[in-house]
């Protein structure tokens, strides 16, 4: 990969540690991915800010970093362990919480917009078609490739810092203009929900390489396109895909034999204690939603909704948080289904989620058995 | 033909070989090195010390903390062998100075489960010890 001088200079440790580190990164990947240059990027989302995932080594690398680092573009967070606003509601131990505080701290001090939300694309204006940015959560990544006509590799928490802290990114293959998949996946089941097509997604993760064409889908609404996003992210390296049926590439079928395989891997029981909706993060169009669905309704367990918090102040004024509040629902800001530790198999025997990257992690992760269905059968079956 | 360097240095070690790919973030215990998805051929056993062979990193971008933990943890692999590049294990190794490098599929098949070797990411090879 071709450097500029004063990208040699900073490798070579010329501008500091800092940015010594970051170039590092970004060499890495770049020569890993056959870049040929490094270019400019205009917003980085980086991943990495939740006590639980990066641990005590995360916490201890960014409080480092953040004695003289400063981001360079826009940069933009992933949800962190708990809700700030109340925490003290749970019952989370006190190091854990200053171990949370202490990632946030270094990420403020970096200058960061503490957005702590997984679904940046949704609570910010996007830039201009085929602006260069730098997203590490993957289904914000394939999101913006896909949809939203942005340009980004799929990042790791540590190329998408590197990334915030040079304004650079690799010149990569998703970057530029001539991708063509080499693989169509064919839907071949008809009026696929959103849980149908997060298996659609985890799916074709497993199969696709960086990129791949979907045939036999139409259009999705915003929660079936982000639980195909998030499926795909989880499952493989796949940071892009496109609806149309491609003429010359290979074909694999999707169809209640594959969907069945992926059930059966992630839903590890038909009973639950608790429901959780939000992973990815809710929009305010699916709390609108979900306050109608659940009108005249209330749950029978416990249900924990996730939002950004900027999408909770806008529907706390449209009245939508009352409602959901009143049906039984906790609403939480600032993290997410996906790793928090506010669901420990200590307290939580089983959970009900429409979700193939919560399920994913919960069993994982969190030690918890799952129970997949989709929302429509969530509120028919959980409320009274 | 040599080894395509990403992250130099050398390891020595004995290989932990498989075909599956890996999701640090939900598969690996950083702590320990221990894999805990019971869906994958690993299960419940180790990367510790080894020289790790699998095809490719996948899914969460926070798989780079992962590696990253498990260095600081002292249970780390001492290299890691893919056919693929993906972003996660190629930063988290950069990050992490674990010497990592990506190998054509005929070098990869070469390489046998349980065999000792020095994994040279200076100059692209590798022999058996």
């Amino acid at each position: 990969m071709e450097l500029t001088k004063e990208e040699e200079a900073s490798l070579k440790g010329e501008n500091g540690e800092s940015l010594q580190l970051a170039y590092r990164i970004l060499v890495a990947t770049g020569e890993a991915t056959d870049a040929e240059k490094l270019v400019p990027i205009e917003w980085a989302h980086v991943s990495g800010v939740n006590y639980n995932t990066i641990g005590d080594a995360g916490e201890e690398f960014l409080s480092n970093l953040s004695k003289d680092a400063k981001v360079k573009v826009k940069t933009t967070v992933n949800p962190m362990g708990y809700d700030i606003d109340n925490v003290s509601n749970y019952n989370l131990d006190e190091e854990f919480i200053k171990k949370q505080e202490s990632i946030r701290d270094s990420y403020n001090k970096m200058e960061v917009t503490p957005s702590f939300s997984c679904i940046p694309y949704e609570i910010f204006d996007l830039p201009k078609n085929d602006t260069q940015v730098s997203f590490a959560e993957t289904n914000a990544a394939i999101y913006v490739n896909s949809i939203a006509h942005l340009k980004t590799n799929k990042e790791s928490a540590f190329s998408a810092l590197a990334s915030a802290l040079t304004g650079k990114s690799p010149y990569s293959d998703l970057r530029k203009d001539q991708q063509s998949p080499n693989l169509t996946i064919r839907m071949k089941l008809e009026n696929p929900n959103e849980l149908e097509l997060g298996m659609l997604g985890y799916f074709a993760g497993k199969v696709a390489d960086s990129s791949v064409r979907i045939s036999g889908v139409n259009k999705m609404d915003r929660r079936s396109c982000k639980s195909f996003c998030a499926g795909m992210g989880t499952s493989g390296t796949c940071g892009k895909f496109i609806l149309d049926e491609g003429n010359d590439s290979e074909k694999v079928d999707f169809d209640k034999k594959e969907m069945k395989n992926v059930y059966d891997e992630l839903n590890t029981t038909d009973s639950s204690d608790l429901i959780t909706l939000g992973s990815p993060q809710l929009g305010l169009e699916e709390l609108s939603d979900l306050s109608s669905m659940l009108k005249g309704k209330s749950f029978k367990k416990r249900c924990m909704v996730f939002c950004p918090r900027t999408i909770h102040d806008q529907a706390k004024k449209l009245g939508y948080t009352g409602e959901l509040e009143r049906a039984g629902c906790e609403i939480l800001s600032d993290c997410c289904t996906c790793l928090t530790p506010l669901i420990d198999k200590k307290n939580v025997d089983g959970v009900t989620t429409n979700s193939i990257k919560g399920a994913y992690y919960l069993k994982n992760s969190n030690g918890v058995d799952v129970n997949l269905k989709p929302l429509a059968k969530i509120i028919q079956e959980e409320t009274k | 033909m040599t080894l395509k360097i990403i992250v130099k240095g050398i390891a020595k070690g004995k290989i932990m070989k498989t075909n599956i790919p890996i999701n640090f973030l939900g598969a690996v215990d950083k702590k320990t090195g221990v894999i805990r998805d019971d869906k994958h051929d690993m299960f419940q056993k180790s990367i510790k010390n080894t020289i790790l062979v699998f095809p490719h990193g996948i899914g969460s971008s926070v798989g780079a903390y992962t590696i990253y933990s498990l260095k600081s943890n002292d249970s780390a692999p001492s290299g890691m062998i893919c056919t693929k590049a993906d972003l996660s294990v190629v930063s988290g190794c950069a990050l992490a100075n674990i010497p990592m490098v990506i190998a054509s599929q005929k070098q990869y098949d070469s390489l046998v489960d349980g065999q000792e070797i020095t994994l040279d990411a200076e100059s692209g090879t590798f022999s058996t010890n």
